[in-house]
């Protein structure tokens, strides 16, 4: 697999504060490449590190090998989707669409037949008339695409995209995303702080914290094999057991993370817990459990018998459900 | 412990229904604000223009100077004479110049404004933009009158550098030269325009800040350079700015009669004739019909401004 993006330990500062702090990344050609992380974290400045809209204060992005040094945006082959979509409010939808045509110097009835394309590609063929301003935020965020897209960019930044919009319409255009980067092969980075739309999209994750990469791996890796107690919270809200504990139970005296759905109610043996607190989430019941002072998370079949507030229950998990986190730097 | 009420009682006196009353029925209270100021635009204000401009269809009588109140077009002839025409014509070039060259002043100091000055550098720009509107119009205006005499400092500095020849060559040049700059054509161009500027600058700048950074990083990113960010994105966006900022330089220049009077040759403006017309002369209808003008011309310019698109971006 070729290389898309390359970061040589890239540091970003604003003034005492450290945005991105000595990355090094490597996201290969034709990936759906996640970014991750809490807002502040530098996720977002790598991304703009990328899109040229920022520059390293240290080391150097590069782009399929190509090193973007002061290379100006309008000269990276490389397009946006911006988290406010950033439509033209003066131009029609074809217009913006067009625009990177446009600029281009496309002769106009091209353009306007390219655009009409792109625009039946994201389902809103006949739209192209309209201003931004009469359009719905999923709509919007379609024309977005849809103007980056017919740039023909060999990378797709994509910030936020999906943070505008209600529930329902953020998973259909998962989906969609997840449809078009597949037809497409274009490599795509986009960057979420929801650890599920990371998780169900990319096919790598990236994890920050503080402006460093915390851990880089398939949602798979990520979620069951956490390296750090950050990653283990902020990747589906793990357990974290204190290394005290965990020697007690293996031997080791490393802190482990523990899957909320991994831990059992059971009839005995175990621990003995108290429930504290009770959610119905639908498909399944999510329990904070109070062991010994400590908290712990489950997350329960809901169909199971009716668990109450305050109830006293014994809970287990099996032994390799404990992920031990032996290069913890968190 | 004791309960509060869940509905208070009513609040005693006058004032205690009048709230309540206010509260239900909020278009009266629109009703109560808005009569007085819309009694003052009415008849004040409006109410002065349609007399003006009936005004302007009576006509003089050249022999006696009494006013003859029948409806003619008489002075509306007059006003298309050659003399006044010129004036009109002098006024209308001046007034667009003056727009043209503030617009273009202006865009560079609001769009530092809107984009970067922060904190202290944006009260410093406001400072720096209105101080000039704090102090007397006249003050300022003879001010620049020192400043563009022959004997002024500006000829001074010319001096010194000895670049006079180019001062020289520069006033020698027909129409914006003359004897000094103070008496040119050019220094009244340079005096509306400083007095003016903050008025350009201060609707350019309420317009540039309304757009967002991302839509020039989207700009870029689809491939534009600066310059065409600038002419495809930027300006259009600021467009409302930029009118909202040239109705203020264009009427300004179009109906002033001070600064044309104490810097610059001895031509009228329309302001001036008005001026005139309606004094020494006793020239009413003459007057209003002038008074008309920077009206239609106004009426025009918006008219085109909207034909073109300039407030598609609102």
């Amino acid at each position: 697999m070729k290389t898309a993006v390359h970061f040589e330990k890239v540091s970003r500062h604003f003034g005492d504060v450290k945005a991105v702090d000595s990355v090094d990344l490597t996201i290969g050609e034709g990936e759906f490449f996640a970014m991750l992380g809490p807002s502040g974290s530098g996720k977002t400045t790598c991304l703009r590190l990328i899109a040229g809209f920022d520059q390293p204060t240290f080391g150097d992005v590069s782009i399929f090998g190509e090193s973007t040094n002061g290379i100006p945006p309008y000269r990276r082959n490389v397009n946006t989707v911006f988290q406010d979509y950033a439509l033209f409010p003066h131009l029609s939808v074809a217009d913006n669409v067009a625009y990177g045509l446009m600029i281009r110097k496309v002769a106009k009835q091209e353009r306007r037949r390219v655009a009409d394309e792109a625009l039946e590609q994201v389902q809103l063929a006949g739209y192209g008339a309209r201003k931004p301003s009469q359009l719905s935020g999923g709509q919007r965020q379609r024309v977005a695409l849809a103007r980056a897209l017919v740039n023909k960019p060999r990378v797709l930044l994509l910030d936020e995209p999906l943070g505008a919009l209600d529930l329902k319409l953020r998973e259909e255009m998962q989906e969609e995303l997840k449809n078009l980067q597949r037809t497409l092969g274009i490599t795509f980075v986009f960057v979420t702080h929801d650890q599920g739309e990371a998780l169900s999209m990319a096919d790598r994750v990236a994890v920050f914290n503080e402006g460093r990469i915390m851990q880089v791996g398939t949602p798979q890796d990520v979620y069951h094999r956490p390296n750090s107690e950050f990653v283990a919270n902020f990747v589906g809200s793990s357990n974290v057991l204190p290394s005290e504990l965990v020697n007690e139970l293996t031997g080791k005296s490393v802190p482990a993370s523990l899957r909320p759905e991994a831990v059992k109610i059971v009839d005995e043996g175990g621990f003995e817990a108290e429930i504290v607190d009770i959610s119905f989430l639908g498909a399944a019941t999510r329990l904070s459990l109070k062991i010994d002072g400590m908290r712990l998370h489950a997350l329960v079949d809901g169909t199971k018998a009716a668990l109450e507030f305050r109830q006293k229950v014994r809970v287990d998990w099996d032994a390799e459900d404990l992920h031990l986190m032996y290069d913890n730097n968190g | 412990m004791a309960e509060s009420p869940a509905i208070t009682a009513p609040r005693d006196g006058v004032l205690g229904t009048v709230s309540d009353v206010l509260y239900r029925r909020p278009t009266l209270l629109l009703l109560l604000l808005l009569t007085p100021p819309l009694l003052w635009l009415g008849i004040i204000y409006l109410g002065s223009l349609f007399a003006l401009l009936a005004q302007s269809f009576f006509s003089i009588d050249e022999f006696s100077g009494v006013i003859q109140y029948r409806l003619t077009l008489k002075t509306y002839g007059e006003l298309l004479a050659p003399a006044n025409l010129d004036i009109i014509v002098r006024t209308t070039l001046m007034a667009g110049s003056v727009t043209v060259a503030a617009a273009i002043v202006a865009f560079p100091i609001a769009y530092y404004a809107a984009r970067y000055a922060r904190g202290k550098w944006k009260a410093l720009f406001y400072l720096g933009v209105m101080l000039p509107l704090w102090s007397s119009y006249l003050v300022k205006v003879y001010a620049w009158k020192l400043i563009l005499a022959k004997e002024g400092i500006l000829n001074w500095v010319f001096e010194n550098l000895h670049l006079t020849w180019l001062l020289d060559a520069y006033l020698s040049i027909p129409v914006i030269g003359g004897n000094s700059l103070s008496v040119s054509y050019s220094g009244t161009f340079l005096v509306f325009l400083y007095v003016w500027l903050p008025f350009m600058v201060l609707p350019m700048q309420a317009a540039l800040e309304r757009v967002p950074v991302s839509y020039l990083e989207a700009s870029a990113d689809l491939g534009a350079s600066p310059l065409q960010t600038f002419s495809k994105v930027l300006f259009p966006l600021a467009m409302p700015g930029v009118i909202a900022g040239s109705i203020f330089t264009f009427s300004l220049t179009l109906g002033d009669y001070i600064i044309p009077q104490i810097v610059g040759s001895s031509r009228l403006f329309i302001g001036q004739a008005v001026y005139s017309h309606q004094g020494t002369a006793g020239n009413i209808p003459l007057a209003a019909a002038f008074a008309v003008v920077p009206v239609i011309i106004m009426g025009f310019y918006l008219w085109m401004a909207k034909r073109q698109g300039a407030f598609d971006a609102l």
